[in-house]
Protein backbone atom coordinates (compact mmCIF):
# COMPACT_ATOMS: atom_id res chain seq x y z
CA UNK A 1 0.00 0.00 0.00
CA UNK A 2 1.78 2.90 -1.10
CA UNK A 3 1.11 6.48 1.22
CA UNK A 4 1.18 9.15 -1.05
CA UNK A 5 0.27 8.13 -4.40
CA UNK A 6 -0.78 11.23 -6.87
CA UNK A 7 -3.51 10.07 -9.18
CA UNK A 8 -4.24 13.01 -11.25
CA UNK A 9 -4.55 17.15 -11.15
CA UNK A 10 -8.18 16.67 -11.27
CA UNK A 11 -10.13 19.17 -9.03
CA UNK A 12 -11.27 17.74 -5.77
CA UNK A 13 -13.64 19.94 -3.23
CA UNK A 14 -11.56 19.29 -0.17
CA UNK A 15 -13.18 18.66 3.07
CA UNK A 16 -13.77 21.67 5.77
CA UNK A 17 -11.44 19.95 8.26
CA UNK A 18 -12.70 20.58 11.99
CA UNK A 19 -12.35 18.62 15.67
CA UNK A 20 -14.47 16.10 14.34
CA UNK A 21 -12.92 14.49 11.18
CA UNK A 22 -9.33 15.70 11.20
CA UNK A 23 -7.93 12.43 12.08
CA UNK A 24 -9.85 10.83 9.04
CA UNK A 25 -8.73 13.14 6.44
CA UNK A 26 -5.57 13.08 7.49
CA UNK A 27 -4.89 9.48 8.44
CA UNK A 28 -3.52 8.95 5.15
CA UNK A 29 -0.20 10.28 6.05
CA UNK A 30 1.03 6.87 7.79
CA UNK A 31 -0.52 5.09 4.85
CA UNK A 32 -3.77 3.52 7.04
CA UNK A 33 -6.76 4.22 7.09
CA UNK A 34 -9.06 5.04 10.49
CA UNK A 35 -12.29 4.81 11.78
CA UNK A 36 -14.00 5.78 15.13
CA UNK A 37 -13.82 2.51 17.06
CA UNK A 38 -15.55 1.42 20.27
CA UNK A 39 -13.65 0.56 23.08
CA UNK A 40 -15.90 -1.18 24.95
CA UNK A 41 -17.23 -3.37 22.21
CA UNK A 42 -15.27 -2.90 18.99
CA UNK A 43 -18.06 -1.76 17.07
CA UNK A 44 -16.56 0.70 14.34
CA UNK A 45 -18.69 3.92 13.96
CA UNK A 46 -18.93 6.13 10.57
CA UNK A 47 -19.39 9.17 9.96
CA UNK A 48 -17.39 9.94 13.52
CA UNK A 49 -19.84 9.77 16.28
CA UNK A 50 -19.33 10.07 20.28
CA UNK A 51 -22.08 7.32 21.43
CA UNK A 52 -21.68 3.96 20.33
CA UNK A 53 -25.44 2.39 18.90
CA UNK A 54 -24.29 -0.95 19.61
CA UNK A 55 -23.51 -1.13 23.43
CA UNK A 56 -23.84 2.61 24.68
CA UNK A 57 -20.14 3.05 24.75
CA UNK A 58 -18.66 6.77 24.80
CA UNK A 59 -15.31 5.49 24.64
CA UNK A 60 -14.50 6.01 21.44
CA UNK A 61 -11.10 6.56 19.48
CA UNK A 62 -9.64 6.39 15.90
CA UNK A 63 -7.92 2.61 14.80
CA UNK A 64 -6.85 1.67 11.72
CA UNK A 65 -8.49 -0.97 9.61
CA UNK A 66 -7.09 -3.18 7.12
CA UNK A 67 -8.02 -0.87 4.21
CA UNK A 68 -8.94 -3.92 2.54
CA UNK A 69 -12.87 -4.14 1.14
CA UNK A 70 -15.49 -5.22 -1.53
CA UNK A 71 -17.14 -3.04 -4.24
CA UNK A 72 -21.00 -2.44 -2.81
CA UNK A 73 -21.66 -0.19 -6.12
CA UNK A 74 -20.12 1.22 -8.59
CA UNK A 75 -21.37 3.68 -10.77
CA UNK A 76 -19.09 5.59 -14.19
CA UNK A 77 -20.01 8.92 -14.24
CA UNK A 78 -20.21 10.42 -17.25
CA UNK A 79 -21.34 14.29 -16.51
CA UNK A 80 -18.86 16.73 -16.72
CA UNK A 81 -20.25 18.24 -13.25
CA UNK A 82 -16.73 20.02 -12.55
CA UNK A 83 -15.70 20.78 -16.31
CA UNK A 84 -13.87 17.29 -16.73
CA UNK A 85 -14.78 15.35 -19.40
CA UNK A 86 -12.90 11.94 -18.72
CA UNK A 87 -15.24 9.40 -16.84
CA UNK A 88 -14.68 8.30 -13.35
CA UNK A 89 -15.88 5.45 -11.34
CA UNK A 90 -17.66 6.46 -7.73
CA UNK A 91 -18.39 3.63 -5.26
CA UNK A 92 -19.05 2.28 -2.20
CA UNK A 93 -16.70 -0.05 -0.72
CA UNK A 94 -17.78 -1.95 2.14
CA UNK A 95 -14.64 -2.39 4.23
CA UNK A 96 -13.78 -6.03 5.48
CA UNK A 97 -13.75 -4.80 9.27
CA UNK A 98 -17.61 -4.79 9.78
CA UNK A 99 -20.82 -5.37 7.41
CA UNK A 100 -22.13 -2.29 6.56
CA UNK A 101 -19.33 0.03 7.14
CA UNK A 102 -19.06 1.50 3.88
CA UNK A 103 -17.28 4.79 2.51
CA UNK A 104 -18.55 6.45 -0.98
CA UNK A 105 -14.93 6.78 -2.93
CA UNK A 106 -13.59 6.67 -6.42
CA UNK A 107 -11.66 3.35 -8.21
CA UNK A 108 -8.47 4.38 -9.69
CA UNK A 109 -5.64 3.24 -11.41
CA UNK A 110 -8.13 1.05 -13.97
CA UNK A 111 -10.72 1.65 -16.65
CA UNK A 112 -13.64 2.63 -14.82
CA UNK A 113 -16.08 0.79 -17.11
CA UNK A 114 -13.98 -2.62 -15.78
CA UNK A 115 -15.33 -2.05 -11.85
CA UNK A 116 -17.68 -4.73 -10.97
CA UNK A 117 -20.03 -4.96 -7.71
CA UNK A 118 -18.21 -7.91 -5.40
CA UNK A 119 -14.53 -6.81 -6.94
CA UNK A 120 -11.70 -7.04 -3.96
CA UNK A 121 -10.32 -3.67 -3.05
CA UNK A 122 -7.75 -1.95 -1.20
CA UNK A 123 -7.26 1.70 0.17
CA UNK A 124 -4.87 4.44 -1.77
CA UNK A 125 -4.31 7.39 -0.84
CA UNK A 126 -4.34 10.55 -2.71
CA UNK A 127 -2.05 13.70 -0.64
CA UNK A 128 -3.52 17.02 -1.73
CA UNK A 129 -2.04 19.48 1.07
CA UNK A 130 -2.74 18.21 5.11
CA UNK A 131 -5.27 15.77 3.15
CA UNK A 132 -4.98 12.10 2.32
CA UNK A 133 -8.47 11.36 0.52
CA UNK A 134 -9.14 7.96 0.73
CA UNK A 135 -9.33 6.26 -2.59
CA UNK A 136 -8.97 2.28 -3.58
CA UNK A 137 -7.62 0.30 -6.52
CA UNK A 138 -8.72 -3.26 -7.32
CA UNK A 139 -6.44 -5.70 -6.11
CA UNK A 140 -4.27 -7.40 -8.67
CA UNK A 141 -5.06 -11.35 -7.37
CA UNK A 142 -8.07 -12.63 -5.77
CA UNK A 143 -7.89 -12.72 -1.98
CA UNK A 144 -9.88 -14.97 1.19
CA UNK A 145 -12.22 -11.81 2.65
CA UNK A 146 -11.40 -11.48 6.12
CA UNK A 147 -15.26 -11.50 7.88
CA UNK A 148 -15.93 -10.81 11.48
CA UNK A 149 -18.07 -12.54 13.38
CA UNK A 150 -21.57 -11.99 12.24
CA UNK A 151 -23.16 -12.34 15.88
CA UNK A 152 -21.64 -9.35 16.52
CA UNK A 153 -21.32 -5.90 14.93
CA UNK A 154 -24.18 -6.71 12.82
CA UNK A 155 -25.25 -4.22 10.10
CA UNK A 156 -28.98 -2.63 11.24
CA UNK B 1 -62.42 6.05 12.75
CA UNK B 2 -60.42 8.63 14.58
CA UNK B 3 -56.91 8.97 12.88
CA UNK B 4 -56.27 12.63 12.42
CA UNK B 5 -55.92 12.26 8.81
CA UNK B 6 -60.01 11.77 8.36
CA UNK B 7 -60.38 15.36 10.33
CA UNK B 8 -59.10 17.10 7.02
CA UNK B 9 -59.51 17.33 3.49
CA UNK B 10 -57.97 18.71 0.68
CA UNK B 11 -60.35 20.64 -0.53
CA UNK B 12 -58.50 23.33 -3.10
CA UNK B 13 -55.55 22.76 -5.21
CA UNK B 14 -54.17 25.38 -7.76
CA UNK B 15 -51.10 25.51 -10.01
CA UNK B 16 -49.36 28.44 -11.38
CA UNK B 17 -47.96 28.27 -15.11
CA UNK B 18 -44.92 26.25 -15.68
CA UNK B 19 -42.23 25.73 -17.79
CA UNK B 20 -38.84 25.95 -18.63
CA UNK B 21 -37.30 29.55 -17.79
CA UNK B 22 -40.25 31.47 -17.23
CA UNK B 23 -38.86 34.92 -15.92
CA UNK B 24 -41.43 35.11 -13.23
CA UNK B 25 -40.62 35.22 -9.59
CA UNK B 26 -41.25 32.71 -7.12
CA UNK B 27 -43.43 35.09 -5.08
CA UNK B 28 -45.37 35.81 -8.42
CA UNK B 29 -45.55 32.24 -9.42
CA UNK B 30 -46.78 31.57 -5.88
CA UNK B 31 -49.78 34.14 -5.73
CA UNK B 32 -50.81 32.69 -8.73
CA UNK B 33 -51.05 29.16 -7.28
CA UNK B 34 -52.37 30.28 -3.47
CA UNK B 35 -55.20 32.13 -5.61
CA UNK B 36 -56.35 29.52 -7.69
CA UNK B 37 -56.13 26.90 -4.63
CA UNK B 38 -58.15 28.79 -2.47
CA UNK B 39 -60.83 30.01 -4.83
CA UNK B 40 -61.15 26.26 -5.63
CA UNK B 41 -61.55 25.58 -2.24
CA UNK B 42 -64.84 27.97 -2.02
CA UNK B 43 -62.77 30.45 0.04
CA UNK B 44 -61.44 33.84 0.67
CA UNK B 45 -58.06 35.48 1.15
CA UNK B 46 -59.19 35.68 4.47
CA UNK B 47 -60.31 32.58 5.29
CA UNK B 48 -56.66 31.29 5.66
CA UNK B 49 -55.34 30.89 8.90
CA UNK B 50 -52.13 28.79 8.39
CA UNK B 51 -49.60 28.42 6.27
CA UNK B 52 -47.38 25.97 5.56
CA UNK B 53 -44.69 24.96 2.57
CA UNK B 54 -41.67 23.00 1.74
CA UNK B 55 -39.04 23.92 2.02
CA UNK B 56 -39.03 27.95 2.50
CA UNK B 57 -35.59 29.66 3.21
CA UNK B 58 -32.91 27.37 2.94
CA UNK B 59 -29.05 26.54 2.02
CA UNK B 60 -30.53 25.07 -1.25
CA UNK B 61 -30.89 28.64 -2.55
CA UNK B 62 -34.10 30.44 -3.44
CA UNK B 63 -34.83 28.84 -7.19
CA UNK B 64 -35.16 25.42 -4.93
CA UNK B 65 -36.62 26.96 -1.65
CA UNK B 66 -39.36 29.10 -2.59
CA UNK B 67 -40.45 31.71 -1.00
CA UNK B 68 -40.41 31.58 2.91
CA UNK B 69 -43.40 31.54 4.88
CA UNK B 70 -43.07 34.83 6.15
CA UNK B 71 -43.04 36.16 2.67
CA UNK B 72 -46.04 34.67 1.80
CA UNK B 73 -47.92 35.45 4.57
CA UNK B 74 -46.63 39.31 3.78
CA UNK B 75 -47.67 39.42 0.52
CA UNK B 76 -51.02 37.67 0.87
CA UNK B 77 -51.69 39.87 4.97
CA UNK B 78 -52.81 36.15 5.80
CA UNK B 79 -53.56 36.27 9.48
CA UNK B 80 -52.46 33.12 10.68
CA UNK B 81 -53.11 30.90 13.82
CA UNK B 82 -50.27 28.55 12.71
CA UNK B 83 -47.58 28.04 10.52
CA UNK B 84 -44.73 26.04 9.39
CA UNK B 85 -41.36 25.31 7.08
CA UNK B 86 -38.09 23.48 6.67
CA UNK B 87 -36.55 21.36 4.84
CA UNK B 88 -36.16 17.81 7.12
CA UNK B 89 -39.09 15.71 7.46
CA UNK B 90 -40.87 12.88 5.17
CA UNK B 91 -39.67 14.35 2.07
CA UNK B 92 -41.82 17.37 0.18
CA UNK B 93 -45.07 16.06 1.73
CA UNK B 94 -44.11 17.05 5.28
CA UNK B 95 -45.90 20.25 4.32
CA UNK B 96 -48.90 18.82 3.61
CA UNK B 97 -48.71 16.33 6.76
CA UNK B 98 -47.69 18.84 8.96
CA UNK B 99 -51.07 20.78 7.52
CA UNK B 100 -53.17 17.42 8.06
CA UNK B 101 -51.47 17.42 11.77
CA UNK B 102 -52.54 21.16 12.21
CA UNK B 103 -55.89 21.07 11.18
CA UNK B 104 -55.95 17.70 13.06
CA UNK B 105 -55.15 18.97 16.19
CA UNK B 106 -57.62 21.73 15.86
CA UNK B 107 -54.63 24.78 15.47
CA UNK B 108 -56.44 26.08 12.21
CA UNK B 109 -59.44 25.89 9.60
CA UNK B 110 -57.91 26.14 6.39
CA UNK B 111 -53.99 25.38 5.74
CA UNK B 112 -52.56 27.58 2.65
CA UNK B 113 -49.74 24.74 1.63
CA UNK B 114 -47.39 25.70 -1.48
CA UNK B 115 -44.24 24.68 -3.25
CA UNK B 116 -42.52 26.80 -5.38
CA UNK B 117 -39.21 26.41 -7.57
CA UNK B 118 -37.66 28.94 -10.28
CA UNK B 119 -34.42 26.18 -11.60
CA UNK B 120 -35.61 26.19 -14.56
CA UNK B 121 -34.75 30.45 -14.56
CA UNK B 122 -31.74 29.77 -12.20
CA UNK B 123 -30.03 27.16 -14.52
CA UNK B 124 -30.22 29.75 -17.68
CA UNK B 125 -28.77 28.29 -20.42
CA UNK B 126 -25.36 26.56 -18.87
CA UNK B 127 -26.41 22.92 -17.77
CA UNK B 128 -27.14 21.34 -14.30
CA UNK B 129 -24.80 22.22 -11.91
CA UNK B 130 -23.03 20.13 -9.15
CA UNK B 131 -22.90 20.42 -5.69
CA UNK B 132 -19.56 22.69 -4.43
CA UNK B 133 -18.69 23.32 -7.75
CA UNK B 134 -18.01 26.70 -9.60
CA UNK B 135 -17.31 29.59 -7.46
CA UNK B 136 -13.85 31.10 -6.90
CA UNK B 137 -12.37 33.11 -4.31
CA UNK B 138 -12.19 32.62 -0.85
CA UNK B 139 -15.47 32.18 0.55
CA UNK B 140 -15.99 29.28 -2.14
CA UNK B 141 -16.35 25.61 -0.93
CA UNK B 142 -13.85 24.82 -3.35
CA UNK B 143 -11.49 26.77 -1.19
CA UNK B 144 -12.60 26.98 2.40
CA UNK B 145 -13.57 22.84 2.21
CA UNK B 146 -16.97 21.13 2.08
CA UNK B 147 -18.51 20.30 5.54
CA UNK B 148 -21.06 18.55 6.70
CA UNK B 149 -22.60 15.24 5.67
CA UNK B 150 -21.84 16.50 2.13
CA UNK B 151 -18.00 15.99 2.75
CA UNK B 152 -18.37 12.35 2.00
CA UNK B 153 -19.21 12.12 -1.19
CA UNK B 154 -17.94 15.40 -2.52
CA UNK B 155 -14.78 15.32 -2.02
CA UNK B 156 -14.70 12.22 -4.05
CA UNK B 157 -16.40 13.85 -7.07
CA UNK B 158 -19.72 12.70 -6.47
CA UNK B 159 -21.54 15.66 -7.06
CA UNK B 160 -24.97 14.97 -7.71
CA UNK B 161 -27.98 12.97 -6.08
CA UNK B 162 -27.88 11.33 -9.69
CA UNK B 163 -24.25 9.88 -8.71
CA UNK B 164 -25.46 8.55 -5.18
CA UNK B 165 -28.83 7.63 -6.62
CA UNK B 166 -26.62 5.37 -9.58
CA UNK B 167 -24.97 3.70 -6.72
CA UNK B 168 -28.76 2.19 -5.26
CA UNK B 169 -29.73 1.81 -9.08
CA UNK B 170 -26.49 -0.70 -9.37
CA UNK B 171 -27.29 -2.49 -6.50
CA UNK B 172 -30.56 -3.03 -7.28
CA UNK B 173 -29.76 -4.15 -11.00
CA UNK B 174 -26.55 -6.14 -9.26
CA UNK B 175 -28.76 -8.07 -6.87
CA UNK B 176 -32.70 -8.47 -9.00
CA UNK B 177 -31.36 -8.12 -12.29
CA UNK B 178 -32.71 -5.63 -13.02
CA UNK B 179 -32.26 -4.14 -16.31
CA UNK B 180 -31.61 -0.70 -18.56
CA UNK B 181 -34.34 -2.19 -21.00
CA UNK B 182 -36.91 -2.45 -17.57
CA UNK B 183 -35.97 1.11 -16.65
CA UNK B 184 -36.52 2.89 -19.10
CA UNK B 185 -40.23 2.48 -19.22
CA UNK B 186 -40.29 4.72 -16.84
CA UNK B 187 -39.12 7.47 -18.86
CA UNK B 188 -41.11 6.18 -21.93
CA UNK B 189 -44.50 5.96 -19.65
CA UNK B 190 -44.39 9.44 -18.66
CA UNK B 191 -43.48 10.46 -21.65
CA UNK B 192 -46.41 8.45 -22.96
CA UNK B 193 -48.87 10.49 -20.26
CA UNK B 194 -47.11 13.94 -20.37
CA UNK B 195 -48.90 13.74 -24.24
CA UNK B 196 -52.09 13.93 -22.95
CA UNK B 197 -51.14 16.69 -20.31
CA UNK B 198 -51.73 19.95 -21.86
CA UNK B 199 -49.07 21.72 -18.76
CA UNK B 200 -46.86 19.04 -19.78
CA UNK B 201 -42.86 20.93 -20.81
CA UNK B 202 -41.86 17.46 -22.64
CA UNK B 203 -44.71 16.18 -25.05
CA UNK B 204 -43.30 14.98 -28.15
CA UNK B 205 -42.83 11.26 -28.01
CA UNK B 206 -39.73 9.83 -26.79
CA UNK B 207 -38.96 5.86 -28.27
CA UNK B 208 -36.74 3.25 -26.55
CA UNK B 209 -33.88 4.13 -29.46
CA UNK B 210 -34.20 7.70 -28.44
CA UNK B 211 -34.31 6.26 -24.48
CA UNK B 212 -30.86 4.52 -25.48
CA UNK B 213 -28.78 7.29 -28.11
CA UNK B 214 -29.21 9.99 -25.07
CA UNK B 215 -26.14 10.50 -22.99
CA UNK B 216 -25.01 8.95 -20.13
CA UNK B 217 -25.27 10.83 -17.13
CA UNK B 218 -24.33 8.05 -14.67
CA UNK B 219 -24.03 4.07 -15.13
CA UNK B 220 -27.08 3.17 -15.44
CA UNK B 221 -28.95 6.55 -15.99
CA UNK B 222 -29.04 7.92 -19.36
CA UNK B 223 -30.57 12.10 -19.93
CA UNK B 224 -33.98 10.66 -20.08
CA UNK B 225 -33.67 8.94 -16.58
CA UNK B 226 -32.95 12.58 -14.73
CA UNK B 227 -36.11 15.10 -14.37
CA UNK B 228 -36.46 18.20 -15.83
CA UNK B 229 -36.00 21.50 -13.98
CA UNK B 230 -38.95 24.20 -14.05
CA UNK B 231 -40.54 27.30 -12.96
CA UNK B 232 -43.63 26.76 -11.37
CA UNK B 233 -45.78 26.75 -8.24
CA UNK B 234 -48.62 24.23 -7.06
CA UNK B 235 -50.85 25.37 -4.00
CA UNK B 236 -53.46 23.29 -1.98
CA UNK B 237 -55.89 24.33 0.88
CA UNK B 238 -56.23 21.33 3.87
CA UNK B 239 -59.22 22.33 5.68
CA UNK B 240 -61.71 20.64 8.12
CA UNK B 241 -63.31 17.58 6.63
CA UNK B 242 -66.72 19.63 7.50
CA UNK B 243 -65.81 22.20 4.64
CA UNK B 244 -65.99 18.99 2.10
CA UNK B 245 -70.29 20.49 1.96
CA UNK B 246 -69.14 23.67 0.93
CA UNK B 247 -67.41 22.67 -2.24
CA UNK B 248 -68.69 22.45 -5.65
CA UNK B 249 -66.26 19.76 -6.42
CA UNK B 250 -65.13 16.18 -4.82
CA UNK B 251 -63.24 16.45 -1.55
CA UNK B 252 -60.23 14.63 -1.22
CA UNK B 253 -59.49 12.77 1.57
CA UNK B 254 -56.41 11.83 3.29
CA UNK B 255 -56.44 8.42 4.19
CA UNK B 256 -53.09 7.78 5.49
CA UNK B 257 -49.96 9.27 5.86
CA UNK B 258 -46.07 7.08 5.77
CA UNK B 259 -43.70 9.09 7.32
CA UNK B 260 -41.35 6.46 8.89
CA UNK B 261 -38.11 6.52 8.58
CA UNK B 262 -35.77 3.65 10.42
CA UNK B 263 -32.68 3.17 8.48
CA UNK B 264 -29.87 5.09 9.12
CA UNK B 265 -30.56 8.22 6.65
CA UNK B 266 -27.48 8.27 4.94
CA UNK B 267 -26.66 8.12 0.94
CA UNK B 268 -23.87 5.26 1.51
CA UNK B 269 -24.62 3.73 5.41
CA UNK B 270 -28.28 2.41 5.03
CA UNK B 271 -28.59 -0.83 5.50
CA UNK B 272 -30.30 -1.91 2.55
CA UNK B 273 -28.72 0.07 -0.24
CA UNK B 274 -31.41 -1.36 -3.07
CA UNK B 275 -34.17 0.69 -1.50
CA UNK B 276 -33.46 3.18 1.25
CA UNK B 277 -35.93 5.50 3.21
CA UNK B 278 -39.02 4.30 0.60
CA UNK B 279 -38.96 1.25 2.25
CA UNK B 280 -40.06 2.46 5.64
CA UNK B 281 -42.33 5.82 4.47
CA UNK B 282 -44.28 3.01 1.99
CA UNK B 283 -45.09 0.11 4.97
CA UNK B 284 -46.17 2.58 7.24
CA UNK B 285 -49.10 4.10 4.72
CA UNK B 286 -50.83 0.11 5.18
CA UNK B 287 -50.41 0.31 8.91
CA UNK B 288 -53.14 3.41 9.24
CA UNK B 289 -55.67 1.87 6.52
CA UNK B 290 -57.70 -0.88 6.16
CA UNK B 291 -57.25 -0.86 2.05
CA UNK B 292 -54.65 -2.75 0.33
CA UNK B 293 -52.12 -2.29 -2.37
CA UNK B 294 -55.18 -3.60 -4.70
CA UNK B 295 -57.54 -0.88 -3.70
CA UNK B 296 -55.71 1.84 -5.41
CA UNK B 297 -56.64 2.83 -8.78
CA UNK B 298 -53.48 5.24 -9.63
CA UNK B 299 -50.29 5.99 -8.14
CA UNK B 300 -48.25 9.23 -8.47
CA UNK B 301 -44.89 8.25 -7.78
CA UNK B 302 -41.56 10.26 -7.12
CA UNK B 303 -39.33 10.35 -10.03
CA UNK B 304 -36.93 12.77 -9.71
CA UNK B 305 -34.68 9.80 -11.55
CA UNK B 306 -36.64 7.34 -13.32
CA UNK B 307 -35.13 4.86 -10.69
CA UNK B 308 -36.97 6.23 -7.77
CA UNK B 309 -40.34 5.41 -8.95
CA UNK B 310 -39.42 1.66 -8.85
CA UNK B 311 -38.24 1.86 -5.83
CA UNK B 312 -41.59 2.84 -4.42
CA UNK B 313 -43.53 0.44 -6.70
CA UNK B 314 -41.36 -1.56 -3.95
CA UNK B 315 -41.89 0.21 -1.03
CA UNK B 316 -45.82 0.19 -1.61
CA UNK B 317 -45.87 -3.42 -1.82
CA UNK B 318 -47.49 -3.06 -5.54
CA UNK B 319 -44.83 -5.64 -5.95
CA UNK B 320 -42.99 -7.89 -4.70
CA UNK B 321 -39.09 -6.33 -3.12
CA UNK B 322 -36.89 -6.81 -6.22
CA UNK B 323 -39.78 -7.26 -8.49
CA UNK B 324 -40.09 -3.60 -10.11
CA UNK B 325 -38.12 -4.67 -13.34
CA UNK B 326 -40.42 -7.37 -14.23
CA UNK B 327 -43.33 -5.43 -12.97
CA UNK B 328 -42.67 -2.52 -15.76
CA UNK B 329 -41.64 -4.51 -18.03
CA UNK B 330 -42.68 -3.41 -21.40
CA UNK B 331 -44.35 -0.60 -19.77
CA UNK B 332 -48.16 -1.78 -20.24
CA UNK B 333 -49.29 -2.61 -16.21
CA UNK B 334 -48.06 1.27 -15.34
CA UNK B 335 -49.82 2.60 -18.75
CA UNK B 336 -53.20 5.16 -18.13
CA UNK B 337 -54.71 1.87 -19.18
CA UNK B 338 -52.71 -0.25 -17.05
CA UNK B 339 -53.48 -2.52 -13.82
CA UNK B 340 -51.66 0.11 -12.07
CA UNK B 341 -52.27 3.64 -14.02
CA UNK B 342 -48.26 5.54 -13.03
CA UNK B 343 -47.18 8.84 -13.00
CA UNK B 344 -50.32 9.97 -15.20
CA UNK B 345 -49.90 13.72 -15.35
CA UNK B 346 -46.30 12.64 -17.11
CA UNK B 347 -44.03 12.65 -13.37
CA UNK B 348 -40.85 15.12 -13.13
CA UNK B 349 -39.12 13.58 -15.82
CA UNK B 350 -41.71 15.28 -18.79
CA UNK B 351 -44.15 16.93 -16.47
CA UNK B 352 -41.50 18.92 -15.12
CA UNK B 353 -39.78 19.24 -11.56
CA UNK B 354 -42.35 20.87 -9.48
CA UNK B 355 -40.64 18.41 -6.78
CA UNK B 356 -43.18 16.02 -5.23
CA UNK B 357 -46.39 18.53 -5.53
CA UNK B 358 -46.96 17.79 -9.06
CA UNK B 359 -47.79 14.43 -7.60
CA UNK B 360 -49.77 15.31 -5.29
CA UNK B 361 -51.81 18.03 -7.50
CA UNK B 362 -52.32 15.10 -9.87
CA UNK B 363 -53.52 12.59 -7.44
CA UNK B 364 -56.02 15.17 -6.88
CA UNK B 365 -56.87 15.75 -10.23
CA UNK B 366 -57.71 12.12 -10.86
CA UNK B 367 -59.90 11.41 -7.71
CA UNK B 368 -61.79 14.64 -8.64
CA UNK B 369 -62.32 13.17 -12.33
CA UNK B 370 -60.53 16.16 -13.66
CA UNK B 371 -57.88 14.67 -15.87
CA UNK B 372 -59.17 15.07 -19.61
CA UNK B 373 -57.50 12.66 -21.76
CA UNK B 374 -55.48 10.98 -18.91
CA UNK B 375 -58.51 10.34 -16.61
CA UNK B 376 -58.08 7.09 -15.66
CA UNK B 377 -62.08 5.96 -15.08
CA UNK B 378 -63.21 5.65 -11.52
CA UNK B 379 -60.32 6.60 -9.96
CA UNK B 380 -61.27 6.83 -6.08
CA UNK B 381 -57.78 5.79 -4.24
CA UNK B 382 -54.79 7.38 -5.35
CA UNK B 383 -50.98 6.55 -3.81
CA UNK B 384 -48.72 9.69 -3.66
CA UNK B 385 -44.75 9.67 -3.01
CA UNK B 386 -42.54 11.96 -2.83
CA UNK B 387 -38.71 11.90 -2.30
CA UNK B 388 -36.01 9.43 -2.53
CA UNK B 389 -32.62 8.10 -0.78
CA UNK B 390 -32.59 9.01 2.56
CA UNK B 391 -35.91 10.94 2.85
CA UNK B 392 -39.33 9.53 1.76
CA UNK B 393 -42.83 10.15 2.58
CA UNK B 394 -46.08 9.02 1.11
CA UNK B 395 -49.90 9.30 1.73
CA UNK B 396 -52.97 7.18 0.29
CA UNK B 397 -55.09 9.80 -1.22
CA UNK B 398 -59.33 8.71 -1.79
CA UNK B 399 -62.63 10.97 -3.33
CA UNK B 400 -64.95 11.65 -0.72
CA UNK B 401 -68.65 11.11 -1.39
ZN1 LIG C 1 -19.79 -0.25 21.69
Amino acid sequence: MSDETQFDDRFRVPPALDETNRFFWTSGADGRLRFLRCAACGYWLHPPSPWCPECGGRDVAPEAVSGRGVVHSVTVNHQAWDGDQTPYAVALVELDEQAGLRLTTNIVGVDPELVTIDDRVHVVFEQRGDVYYPLFELDPDPAPAFRPDPDRNSDR
Amino acid sequence: MSAFERRSIISGIGQSAVGRRLGRSGVDLTIEASLAAIADAGLDVADIDGLATYPGASPGGEAFSGPSSPEIQDALRLKVNWHSGGLEGPAQLAAVVNAVLAVGAGLANHVLVYRTVTEASAQGAGGRAGIGVGGAGADSIATKGIGGVLQWSIPFRAYSPAIWLALVAQRHFHTYGTTSEQLAQIALNQRRNAAENPNAVYREPLTLDDYFASRMIATPFHLFDCDAPVDGSTAFVVSRAEHASALDHAAVGIESVGTALKGRPSWDQFDDMTTMAARDAGAMVWTRTELTPADVDVAELYDGFSFLTMVWLEALGFCGKGESGAFVEGGTRIALDGALPVNTHGGQLSAGRLHGFGHIHEACVQLRGEGGARQVAGAEVAAVANGGGPIGGAMLLVRER
